[in-house]
């Protein structure tokens, strides 16, 4: 049995092809997702995000906890609605997900988890909680009491969009730097976004998340699927759990080294276990020479040795196809390698792993 | 809903198939194949002179998000390919009755008998 979203009438009154995404009926398409993908890239586009599981993490020990519990450190949040980007580790240093924490004071944090892992990251956090008898609350607010329903609106003219319909909220928003939160009423306004363009993410009650997509979809933001939340995403070199790394991946295979806080003398999750193997393998970006698709699986051969893409598709902002690799020690950028598409060898250049952000290319 | 016009024959695997004047046939995808597969990026087609068994993968269509195999719907020998497919795969979104992919000559022109009429592909493609 598929899980719904507080928006699934409005998907399927809309037209949307709807497909299972880890266990939720969500929008895939509403027409052309590559039209989709250019609305973002070029103007204001909207995704049902509440599938996604908000994580209220509070109590005089949130901060202890949650030091311990993920691999970044949330010492750096010092001001109020910082967010940070984090793997969460399990005892071998391989990811039991990828999340955002929002500090909003020292007792109080919220962090946002990926739909088809919340039942086992709850429980993981549960039972580290318990181990480590800390006194704090973890409570989710996407099935249970006081579910929250959230709503991703991208691109240049994002905000401004949001703005129109939402005036109340645009003395808070307005002065927001990138990587911030802030609740304003019922809204819980933030400008996060897996796009690689501005905007904002928006967390209300579940049960007024309809009205407001009504209102950004009459004020002319696009409806945006699943479909061009990947492709904008790879695009912009964001990893995706379960492709790009998952539990039997080490953050630094998965081009996540950047996140993790091995310098503070900080003990956390995994930690031990990370030192111990070091980085294994290199995660960069491939731009596909010849004519085809790149997609996940297919396996690279370079001089180093055979690597293997993580996440490929067809690039709607380069025209080409790109994807994410895990790749041999030793392989350059600008190195050309080869991908196996079924009985076929084409040639693909190695790139830095992000391909377009905000309007552009930038390979 | 799809459309499915009634002078074409079809597959299971929703190619369509239309029986030319000269004998040959013309294979594409129908238009319930492209509408499911989304936005096309990409076509490749077989080589002219190539035979091929029914059933056998014989063409690719990738969309942003998928890759499916085209078989051909009977055996046959491929005459032409249309490279207009390869060099705009949008435009099977656009018309996928209008942009073919590829013709073959039957090896038994009774083959295109045993094919799907509109009404019983118009039924499984509901």
């Amino acid at each position: 049995m598929t899980q719904k979203t507080v928006l699934n009438e409005v998907h399927r009154k809309a037209g949307a092809r709807m497909v299972d995404f880890g266990g939720w009926d969500m929008p895939v398409n509403y027409g052309s997702q590559i039209e989709e993908h250019h609305a973002v890239r070029n103007d204001c586009g909207m995704f049902d995000v509440s599938h996604m599981c908000a994580v209220d993490v509070v109590g005089p020990d949130a901060k202890a906890f949650l030091r311990r519990l993920v691999a970044n450190n949330v010492d750096k949040l010092t001001v109020a609605g910082k967010a940070l980007y984090s793997a969460m580790l399990n005892d071998a240093g391989d990811v039991v997900d990828d999340l955002i924490i929002y500090y909003l004071n020292d007792t109080t944090w919220r962090i946002v988890i990926n739909a088809g892992t919340a039942t086992k990251d709850l429980a993981w956090m549960e039972a580290r909680r318990q181990d480590w008898g800390l006194n704090l609350t973890i409570t989710e607010r996407r099935d249970g009491n006081n579910p929250l329903g959230m709503i991703a609106v991208q691109g240049p003219n994002a905000k401004a969009k949001v703005w129109e319909v939402l005036p109340q909220v645009k003395t808070a928003s307005e002065g927001l730097a990138p990587f911030f939160g802030v609740q304003v009423g019922d809204y819980f306004v933030a400008t996060t976004g897996y796009t690689g363009e501005t905007g904002f993410e928006i967390a209300l009650p579940a049960a007024d998340a309809a009205a407001l997509w009504d209102k950004l979809a009459a004020a002319g933001v696009a409806p945006c699927g699943l479909g061009a939340r990947d492709t904008l995403r790879l695009e912009a070199g964001m990893n995706l759990y379960g492709n790009d790394m998952d539990e039997t991946v080490s953050p630094l295979d998965a081009g996540l080294a950047w996140t993790v806080d091995l310098k503070s003398e900080r003990d956390f999750v995994g930690k031990a276990a990370l030192i111990a193997n070091g980085q294994k393998a290199q995660f960069l970006g491939l731009v596909l020479q010849d004519k085809g698709v790149l997609r996940g699986h297919q396996k690279v051969f370079t001089a180093q040795g055979e690597g293997e893409i993580t996440s490929g598709t067809f690039s709607p902002t380069l025209q080409q196809s790109i994807a994410l690799a895990r790749l041999p020690m030793g392989v350059a950028i600008g190195d050309i390698v080869e991908v196996e598409i079924r009985d076929k060898r084409l040639k693909a250049k190695v790139v830095k792993p992000v391909f377009a952000r905000n309007g552009k290319a930038v390979i | 809903m799809s459309n499915v016009p009634a002078n074409l024959k079809y597959t299971e695997s929703h190619e369509w198939v239309r029986v030319e004047a000269d004998g040959t046939v013309t294979i594409g995808i129908t238009d319930h194949a492209q509408e499911a597969l989304g936005d096309l990026v990409f076509v490749e087609l077989p080589e002219v002179g190539k035979t091929y068994a029914a059933g056998q993968e014989s063409a690719v269509v990738e969309s942003v998000k998928a890759a499916a195999d085209v078989y051909a719907p009977i055996a046959g020998e491929v005459t032409a390919v249309n490279q207009d497919a390869a060099d705009a795969p949008e435009s099977v979104n656009q018309d996928a009755y209008a942009a073919w992919l590829f013709k073959l000559k039957p090896a038994n022109a009774a083959d295109v008998d045993a094919l799907l009429d509109a009404a019983a592909y118009a039924k499984i493609s509901e």
